[in-house]
């Protein structure tokens, strides 16, 4: 008992408690750091951006370089606007979206009538492994698969391929994941009643899991949205609107890199950018709100 | 019933199509390689000459893996001290609080941001940046690549993380508090060492993430086709250089821009896996 | 009004005066004032809700860790008030044992018992460590069984054996007073008796202070009881004659099993 006295007796406390603060005042610092570039971002984009956000901006075309320049030139903004972006955006993400919900929806809940059985679980992890591909390398694939020998040349479709490749696996995880918390009782319920099982799965579980699903879904697309790689490699761009999903399309994010490339669009990155951002965030706020209704 | 088995057989048929894709995609991109293969071998990934000229075409994926791998590397090393306070700011010391759900609900944000747009910013300010801070020529190169990778990495490890430490059980806290630590104490002695896997599958998965960006990187990085020498060099990376150098390329070009791109099929795929089976061994 | 049936205590160790304890406003123990006497088991009994848990963790303060709840009034040991120090010093004079097992998982079973120790930065040198981890160990009747499995992680453990480690751990650094919350109720009836005959010896060196809403172990092991109803303190005093002679009406109530 001695010497648990004088082993007691060391007292280090002031120096415990001083490396407690300064290390919360490390944590606290590098915290506000690391947000720092969201707000920076988005304050940029904001500041240069807002100017050129017209109407105009949003129905008309991209104007040719020419057209750039002169209003460069004269200290204008410059005409013109990403509509054929817009719509290009528009007409691949339904796309994508056509072809990943159903095969993505079925497979979630294939995944989740069957927890435990070995097909189930390499098929999860293969969806798993699929999310982690770099959008680039789907690019790659759609370019090899569409590009080469559907569309015989760059198109919408072959964008859009790579697209639901990417938004596959999330609406997958989403899906399972939200039958999952539906509670066992219900589906038995409707089962006891005698309703055959493709019944179940469209009058019972879907409806009762859509707000899940569909924030699985809506966060897929916002993913999307911003993706410039794989429709370099696919979709190539368009300075018209093309609604032909055979021929090459635009897209917001392909023309922000074009306007980067040439001296005389920079103007025009910002506020793209800018309306690409405002696109994602609202998809975000929308999923989060309906995510928070079913809590 | 009858429908029940066809209900059932339509849903396995579905899931199949997932195996089915994960085959095909290995299956293109290792056709695509194939002309690279044989004209190179196994040079072709230690081979750091890239000459499209017609004749004497030589392709090799050296100076692009020593890219991406370093890249990669130096935005997860970036990242760490950053990600790592965040997610003991958000899961630990303000857990709860309105201030934390404020900054989780930026931290997401900063997954929410395109890489092109990441590409810009990274362009316009942060370049300028780098040349003020005297790093040399007109600010491109692995380092400012490495910048602002690890700024979009930081939120996939930080949300893993997260989760991670906030289930880490209050009693076992509780328990050490009693015996006299202070918080720091708590969090060194009982949290992470609780937390340690799940810490850990966070950062391999977002060193995944990092190995194929595309827009950020090849905004920044320098576009250069040789084996970097230094921090501050400008260099390429595998998914840059496949998005630069696709333009009409065809030929013995393009499969070696497949190879290329199967190379970094199967490194992502290796890491996630990796990083997914730490996580299952969590549960 | 509380009851005090004992005399005026000589050198409490633990006094209270008004102590009140409230989450977001809302009381949870209203001006509590009660003495606690040196080795001694006092259990501190009441249904559920009445604010014996929160009682008990005020005193290591263990409120502090949590925003929304506030203290007042005074509360010492040994004299010293308990918030004139810092809460890391105090804590070094009281020890607690939970409701649910809790060793470290990431740690040993010998790592564990010295835990107190490294967690406060005391160095030791490696022969001390080992004296301290075996009569820590010898004095909860963990030793024999564990001795060949220090460098184990204490999971393998039953549950009962699992919380006499977490009493050595609390004892290891000879805290003047050990406070328990229910340690025995996430256990078998064996593993319960084994560690009620372990507090009634542990009274001689160390005082124990000990919340349960088994009644019938507060008569079996305690010196003095505390009853608590809804926040206050009803009656106090050597737990005897509160059992055979409860003087107020709700201590009777609750003695007799009317409510629980």
């Amino acid at each position: 008992m001695e010497s648990i006295h004088t082993l007691k007796s060391q007292d280090h406390s002031s120096g415990r408690l001083l490396k407690d603060k300064l290390v919360l005042g490390g944590v606290i610092v590098l915290s506000l750091i690391t947000i720092s570039p969201i707000i920076l971002i988005i304050g940029k984009l904001v500041v240069e951006g807002y100017r050129q956000i017209s109407l105009d901006f949003l129905i008309k075309n991209t104007p040719d370089t020419f057209e750039a320049m002169t209003a460069v030139a004269n200290g204008e903004l410059i005409p013109g606007g990403i509509a054929n972006g817009i719509v290009g955006t528009l007409l691949m993400v339904v796309l994508a979206s056509v072809l990943a919900i159903p095969i993505g929806v079925l497979t979630g809940i294939y995944l989740y009538e069957n927890q435990g059985s070995l097909m189930a679980n390499l098929t999860r992890n293969i969806s798993d492994i699929l999310q982690g591909v770099p959008s680039i390398v789907l690019g790659l694939i759609s370019y090899l698969w569409v590009v080469k020998h559907i569309t015989m040349g760059f198109s919408a479709l072959a964008g859009s391929v790579s697209l639901s490749i990417m938004m596959l696996p999330m609406i997958v995880r989403s899906t399972e994941e939200t039958l999952k918390m539906i509670p066992e009782s219900l589906k038995e319920a409707a089962l006891a009643l005698g309703v055959p099982y493709h019944k179940v799965i469209l009058r019972v579980l879907i409806p009762t899991g859509f707000s899940g699903l569909l924030t699985g879904i809506l966060l897929g697309i916002s993913r999307i949205l911003g993706e410039t790689a794989p429709l370099m490699l696919t979709a190539l761009g368009s300075s018209m609107i093309n609604l032909d999903m055979t021929k090459p399309t635009s897209a917001i994010p392909l023309l922000i890199w074009e306007f980067y490339n040439d001296p005389n669009m920079i103007g025009l990155i910002w506020s793209s950018s800018l309306l690409l951002m405002a696109m994602i965030l609202i998809l975000n706020l929308v999923s989060k709100q309906i995510a928070a209704k079913r809590r | 019933m009858n429908s029940d088995k066809v209900t059932k057989g339509v849903l396995f048929s579905v899931s199949i199509l997932i195996l089915l894709l994960a085959a095909g995609m290995l299956y293109s991109l290792v056709g695509g390689s194939v002309p690279s293969f044989k004209a190179f071998g196994w040079q072709f990934i230690i081979s750091g000459e890239w000459d499209p000229t017609y004749g004497r075409e030589k392709y090799g994926a050296l100076p692009f893996i020593v890219g991406t791998l370093i890249t990669s590397f130096a935005a997860l090393l970036i990242s760490l001290p950053l990600s790592f306070s965040t997610s003991l700011f958000l899961g630990e010391y303000f857990r709860g609080t309105r201030v934390a759900r404020i900054l989780g609900i930026l931290v997401d944000l900063l997954a929410g941001i395109p890489s092109i747009v990441y590409g810009l910013w990274g362009f316009y300010v942060l370049r300028p940046l780098m040349i003020d801070l005297g790093f040399g020529g007109q600010g491109f190169g692995i380092f400012t690549a490495s910048l602002i990778l690890a700024i979009m990495i930081i939120p996939y490890a930080t949300s893993l993380s997260n989760e991670i430490i906030s289930m880490v059980p209050n009693d076992l806290k509780e328990a050490a508090y009693s015996l006299g630590a202070t918080r720091l104490e708590v969090i060194t002695t009982v949290t992470i060492p609780a937390a340690r896997s799940g810490i850990v599958a966070g950062y391999i998965l977002s060193f995944g993430r990092a190995l194929g960006e595309t827009m950020a990187v090849t905004m920044l990085i320098g576009n250069t086709n040789q084996v970097p020498g230094s921090l501050f060099d400008t260099g390429n990376t595998m998914a840059s250089v496949i998005a630069n150098q696709f333009g009409e390329a065809d030929g013995l070009k393009l499969s070696s821009l497949i190879a290329i791109g199967l190379l970094l099929f199967l490194m992502t795929g290796v890491i996630n896996a990796i990083g997914k089976l730490i996580i299952k061994k969590m549960n | 009004m509380t009851t005090n049936t004992i005399a005026e205590v000589k050198n409490p160790i633990l006094s209270l005066k008004d102590l009140s304890i409230a989450y977001d406003k809302n009381y949870a123990v209203k001006n509590v004032s009660v003495e606690i006497k040196k080795n001694t088991v006092t259990a501190i009994m009441g249904p559920s809700g009445c604010g014996k848990s929160t009682l008990l963790r005020a005193l290591n303060r263990m409120h502090e860790l949590y925003e929304n709840i506030t203290t007042e009034g005074e509360a010492l040991l040994n004299g010293k008030n308990i918030y004139e120090m810092p809460a890391i010093k105090l804590r070094r004079h009281m020890g607690m044992v939970f409701q649910r097992p809790n060793p470290f998982p990431t740690m040993s079973i010998y790592d564990n018992v010295i835990a107190g120790y490294k967690l406060n930065g005391i160095r030791t040198k490696k022969q001390e460590r080992d004296e301290i981890v075996e009569r820590s160990l010898r004095d909860v009747a963990l030793w024999d069984e564990v001795k060949d499995s220090l460098f184990k992680k204490g999971t393998f453990l039953s549950g009962g054996q699992q919380q006499r480690l977490c009493i050595a751990r609390a004892l290891a650094f000879s805290p003047e007073v050990i406070l328990m919350d229910e340690p025995t109720s996430a256990l078998d009836p064996i593993a319960t008796s084994k560690i009620e005959d372990l507090l009634v010896k542990l009274k001689e060196h160390y005082t124990i202070v000990l919340v349960t809403h088994n009644m019938s172990q507060a008569a079996r092991i305690s010196d003095y009881s505390l009853f608590m109803y809804l926040g206050e303190l009803v009656e106090y005093g050597k737990t005897k004659n509160m059992f055979t002679n409860p003087i107020d009406p709700r201590t009777e109530e609750y003695l007799t099993g009317k409510f629980g």
